[in-house]
């Protein structure tokens, strides 16, 4: 503890704080066990005269770091907010006199865990320190978008307009993307009766007239170094020419590859030339110029034309996607609408198993198209057959619950995307060290294969979530990838059609400035934004394990050439899963550290073995866990005076050594409350919690070791509503210990 | 928060549902000032009436706690309540919105300690839970309620209950005296986020909402999975007070249907593919549930969320738009019928409670809105360049789900924030 702290302490009151526990007491505590240099009490602490008190002894008194004993942390927070100041909250609100009844019975307990909590506020706010910032936080204001398609294009020009530098890499020869392909697009704008401009031109000559935007064209990433504020990317052109430029923010518009329509020969693809994808259908329309759309077998016009919707999609066969690809029932409508529109006379038949036109205007869209006499039938097809180059489409009628068929002069595969997201870095091609041919070999495959070619110790891309998009698994925070400063926007994300692409695109515009910005001024980005502390660590005594740097959650630690971990700071969450990591106690935030919890669980009163009075120590989540526990208190449900709870960022961020420590110094129970894991995790910081339980699944070997128990220890998985659950489980340790007898490690 | 002052650099969002909050988050982060506008006492909107989001089966608190958390570490929001707005004059860059605030009865004072509440004894219906459940005249409008200070419902004013609560509060935290109050206020850009409404089920008059009991919302049925909510978390017939455990799902109930809302909602078929795992959590293989659907609408990658549902034998799919509904007099269950269209067979079945999925009404005074804009026949403002520097983000743009409502949100922050750059002279 550095010298010029000097800790004020400050005890409420009000809200039955004074009625309910002794306060001076609590004083006494705060002075004498736990050194504050000043201590208040106060009959209403939140309000102006309260907070003036404070503010007077930080402004005459020098107090520098404060704990405030009163409500929640999640409580008045306006008010205790104090400038350059360290604060820490002492829950005896709702962690205390709202958890326990009002009977002279319960008076003892119920004090001890007041006093408690004011020990572990005062030795919390003694290792906080207030964090300063990194000096070396700067930014490069221009943003880099990786692909010129619709998606990419947007951003670049949505990022200008709010006056950002923008370079745009693509690696074909043109921008446009496969929007470029199209003849029309799905209108956007009422009446939705009609197919409309792609707008493609617009968007490419908006890029060309705008000094703000560069393109690099024939060109993809070779290298991308660097952190949110100073990524250094190398850009190749296809001659192999490479120019290193810097950026603030990466915006990934990789866009998807139709998919391969080959592996559909039931379907006729490949065997007639008179099936084709959506995708080529633009094309016919657009070599028709206006005229009558000729198939490409024999160049016959078209009269008649059935769409087979889900082709290769929603399947689970072997080959096919298994999911949805969003546009394909609107853009089936509108490629009828080509036929129609030009003779009303051609039969449109639309094949398909649910029409899927949500939203404003997609069901008028689809109106529009019953009204121009397009054919929609509930069916599943099973075979399309060449007859003498007309094709006979076998379907089964789900409507009339039979099998039929129909004859139709060119067939329109309705198949999906597949996003182009790179590496999956979780499945990558692991090198032999053998055959070194081989090896660079399949370097250089992967090489080809990655969008981005990160140069991050966890891999080249970013990691592939569902069916290969590289969609951030959030239903809140749709944008939050796995590596920060990094965006992807587009069908790489997630399937979508043009309208949502520009809306998508946008937002993405908008998360890459806001990382820019963030970057310049050292703050960390969601979930913990606008925090300024980092990790930092002791080299003397890291032993060079790489656990950190394997499991952040964010790719955000690299490795030194001596395998020291290198922290990027505008990489990190500041969800303090390496800390948690780290076995020799190295890593540590300002604002958060190894002794901030430590000490507050060690300054817990231990009474003995004999006394009937065990302690359980809580360690939750402070986004889920502990509000729960908060919400427990203000419906006044009741759980042991014996539990002792510390909210912790992430359970990512529990050490096993705070574990051993509080197992050496006599807690009988210790639980550890995270947010779900696996598949539908609900963890914000992805795979803390999954680390965390990982990591307790090991702590059997502690507890043997000191022969303990394994009940003491327990991982629940515990979300914000679990609010008559919280107290329950705690309610059931208090049970357990009652059950298998109080822990003899009482000193 | 902050106490953000309004200038025409400043962006004003209007409704604190998720939208809004996302809109006025993300510009905040960006360095730009806020100000949230929010007609409730409490942000949150209708995703805090929700129980659990699809596809993850997730809380929606969970994602707003970490949002509330942004708010407060944020000096650039202004969050104001109980507060709507009556006029917008000027144009882009340079916006005079007019708001009226209206008396919450409580002042800064207040602690939530819930002393006033314990005082008063009227009892209200309650709103949040559609009111499905009482609560009284001094209230905490739920319990993640952001400003977290209680409320005087205004139907108390001048009753003993007001001076009781007043009494109660040790923190001089009651003011009865407070006025409406007329505010000015300056604006560089204004994002629209007023989200939307569940349609009028009773204007489906063949579904016999209101007069059959066990015909109920999905809104509704979200209520009754809520732990605090008006049935501890259990889905009872509100005929009998009894576990429903055969339910039916109708989809559409509103939506795509010309006499009354002709767009289709998007949400409700996730949202009722959600509710039928509510079945299985509450009764494992002991609950039915039915679903009557047109098109069953698992758009994109969540189209897995469908199969899985399919795979479950205890739900059951018939493609039909149900034709009318009707009471067992015996029981009070509901009987639907119609025909399925798959096979066309006529159907009348009976099942203990049926849902009523009702649509998305975007909630926009389209005859009354304060300023010239393009609302389109739907009810949802296009994007237009008449509209100036008001852009719409989340419902008010279209039928969105959560996702899709907050990526709305975030490029309507972007919007507003190219204007304001420009009012700032940032962009050249």
């Amino acid at each position: 503890m550095a010298a010029d702290k000097k800790i004020g302490a400050y005890i409420c009151k009000g809200c039955g704080l004074g009625e309910r526990l002794d306060t001076k007491q609590l004083a006494s505590v705060a002075q004498k066990d736990a050194k504050a240099n000043v201590v208040r009490e106060h009959d209403f602490l939140c309000s102006e005269d309260g907070i003036k008190l404070i503010q007077n002894d930080i402004d005459k008194e020098g107090v520098n770091h404060v704990a405030i004993c009163a409500c929640s942390r999640r409580a008045k927070t306006d008010a205790f907010t104090f400038e350059n100041v360290a604060v820490s909250r002492g829950n005896l609100r709702e962690g205390v006199i709202w958890v326990r009844p009002d009977t002279d019975e319960a008076q003892e307990t119920t004090q001890e865990m007041a006093d408690d909590y004011v020990r572990m506020a005062v030795s919390e706010v003694k290792f906080l320190t207030l964090p300063g910032g990194n000096p070396e936080a700067k930014t490069e204001r221009s943003l880099l978008v990786v692909g010129g398609g619709i998606s990419g294009m947007t951003a670049a020009v949505e990022a200008a307009k709010a006056g950002y530098q923008v370079h745009i890499v693509e690696k074909t020869a043109a921008l446009g993307g496969n929007g470029a392909k199209l003849h029309k697009r799905v209108p956007d704008h009422a009446p939705f009766a009609a197919p409309a401009d792609t707008g493609v031109e617009a968007l490419i000559k908006a890029i060309q007239g705008n000094k703000k935007i560069t393109v690099h064209l024939n060109s993809t990433l070779t290298k991308t170094d660097g952190a949110p504020g100073k990524f250094a990317v190398d850009i190749t052109t296809e001659s192999g020419k490479t120019d290193t430029k810097v950026f603030g923010a990466i915006i990934q518009a990789s866009g998807f590859t139709p998919y391969d329509a080959n592996k559909l020969p039931e379907l006729g693809y490949g065997k007639s030339k008179n099936v084709v994808t959506q995708l080529e259908l633009e094309q016919l329309a657009r070599d028709a110029k206006g005229g009558a759309i000729k198939r490409p077998g024999d160049g016959k016009e078209v009269k008649s034309v059935a769409f087979v919707q889900c082709a290769g999609q929603r399947s689970e066969q072997e080959g096919h996607l298994p999911y949805c690809s969003g546009h394909c029932c609107t853009t089936a409508i509108k490629q009828a609408m080509y036929f129609k529109d030009s003779n009303p006379a051609i039969d449109t038949n639309v094949i398909y198993s649910d029409l899927r036109t949500p939203g404003n205007g997609g069901e008028d869209f689809y109106r529009s198209g019953q009204d121009k006499g397009v054919t929609f039938t509930k069916g599943k097809v099973s075979a399309v057959e060449d007859s003498g180059g007309d094709l006979r489409v076998k379907f089964k009628d789900l409507i009339l619950n039979e099998d039929t068929e129909e004859l139709a002069d060119l067939v329109v595969l309705a198949t999906g995307m597949v996003a182009n997201s790179g590496v999956d870095i979780e499945n990558m091609v692991k090198l032999d060290g053998k055959d070194a041919a081989a090896d660079a070999a399949a370097t250089q495959v992967q090489k080809d294969k990655s969008v981005l070619n990160l140069t991050y110790r966890q891999g080249p891309d970013l990691p592939h979530l569902k069916h290969g998009f590289n969609d951030s698994h959030f239903i809140c925070f749709p944008y939050e990838t796995r590596r920060t400063g990094i965006y992807t926007t587009g069908p790489v994300r997630r399937p979508m059609d043009i309208a949502q692409a520009i809306e998508d695109a946008t937002g993405a515009a908008l998360k890459a400035i806001q990382a820019i910005e963030n970057a310049g001024l050292g703050r960390a980005a969601h979930p913990r934004s606008g925090d300024l502390s980092f990790p930092s660590f002791r080299r003397e005594g890291c032993t060079q394990c790489k656990r950190c740097t394997v499991e952040c959650p964010f790719g955000a630690i690299d490795e030194d050439e001596q395998r020291y971990p290198v922290f990027n700071e505008s990489r990190c969450r500041r969800c303090g899963t390496c800390m948690g990591a780290c076995p020799v106690r190295v890593i540590s935030f300002e604002n958060y550290s190894m002794d901030s919890v430590g000490q507050q669980l060690k300054n817990v009163d231990m009474p003995d073995e004999f006394s009937e009075k065990p302690r359980i120590l809580v360690l939750a989540c402070e986004n889920d866990a502990y509000p729960a526990l908060d919400m427990a208190g203000m419906t006044r449900l009741e759980y042991s005076p014996f539990a002792r709870i510390i909210p912790v960022r992430c359970l990512g961020s529990v050490n096993l050594a705070w574990i051993t420590d509080a197992l050496n110094s006599g807690y009988d129970g210790i639980m550890l409350m995270g947010c779900q894991k696996g598949e539908n995790y609900q963890c914000h910081f992805v795979k803390g919690s999954e680390m965390a339980h990982y990591r307790m699944s090991k702590v059997d070997d502690t507890l043997k070791s000191l022969s303990l128990e394994p009940e003491r220890v327990e991982t629940h998985e515990i979300a914000i509503t679990d609010i008559h659950r919280v107290p329950e489980l705690i309610n059931k340790m208090a049970e357990t210990i009652g059950r298998i007898g109080m822990s003899p490690f009482k000193f | 928060m902050g106490d953000v002052i309004a200038t025409n650099q400043s962006i004003l969002v209007i409704g604190g549902g998720i939208s809004g909050i996302t809109a006025a988050i993300e510009a905040a982060e960006c360095g730009k000032q806020v100000i949230l506008i929010e007609k409730e006492p409490a942000i949150g909107g209708r995703i805090s009436q929700l129980y659990k989001y699809f596809p993850k089966m997730c809380h929606p608190t969970c994602g707003l706690e970490i949002n509330l958390r942004r708010i407060k570490a944020n000096k650039n929001i202004r969050v104001m309540t109980l507060t709507e707005v009556t006029d917008v004059a000027g144009k882009a860059g340079d916006y005079t919105v007019t708001v009226k605030v209206a008396p919450r009865y409580v002042n800064d004072n207040c602690t939530a300690c819930g002393e006033c509440n314990k005082a008063v004894t009227g009892e209200f219906d309650d709103a949040f839970h559609l009111g499905m459940k009482k609560r009284k005249g001094a209230y905490l409008p739920y319990a993640m309620a952001y400003p977290q200070r209680y409320v005087i419902d205004p139907a108390i004013i001048g009753s003993d209950d007001a001076s009781k609560a007043k009494a109660a509060c040790k923190f001089n935290a009651v003011d009865l005296e407070m006025k409406a109050q007329s505010v000015t206020l300056k604006a560089g850009a204004i994002i629209w986020a007023t989200g939307w409404k569940p349609y009028d089920a009773e204007k489906i008059q063949p579904y016999g909402y209101k007069r059959y009991p066990n015909v109920v919302t999905n809104m509704e049925l979200e209520r009754m999975m809520d732990p605090f909510g008006p049935t501890g978390g259990k889905i009872l017939r509100p005929s009998d007070g009894q576990e429903a455990r055969n339910i039916a799902f109708i989809q559409c109930a509103g939506s795509r249907d010309k006499n009354h809302l002709k767009h289709c909602s998007r949400i409700c078929c996730m949202a009722s593919l959600k509710q039928t795992t509510y079945l299985r959590e509450k009764y494992g293989d002991e609950g039915k549930a039915t679903v009557y659907y047109i098109d069953i609408r698992a758009i994109d990658r969540i189209d897995d969320f469908y199969q899985k549902v399919q795979a479950d034998p205890n739900v059951s799919f018939v493609k039909s738009k149900v034709a009318n509904i009707t009471q067992n007099k015996e029981n009070s269950n509901v009987i639907l019928n119609g025909v399925n269209t798959e096979g066309y067979q006529r159907y009348s079945n009976e099942h203990d409670l049926v849902v009523l999925a009702t649509g998305m009404e975007p909630s926009i005074p389209a005859n009354a809105f304060p300023m010239k804009i393009t609302i389109n026949e739907n009810g949802f403002i296009e994007q237009d360049e008449a509209n100036g520097a008001i852009f719409a983000a989340g419902c008010s743009a279209d039928a969105l789900d959560v996702n899709r409502a907050v990526q709305s949100a975030t490029a309507s922050a972007l919007r507003a924030i190219q204007v304001v750059n420009r009012v700032a002279g940032m962009e050249g």
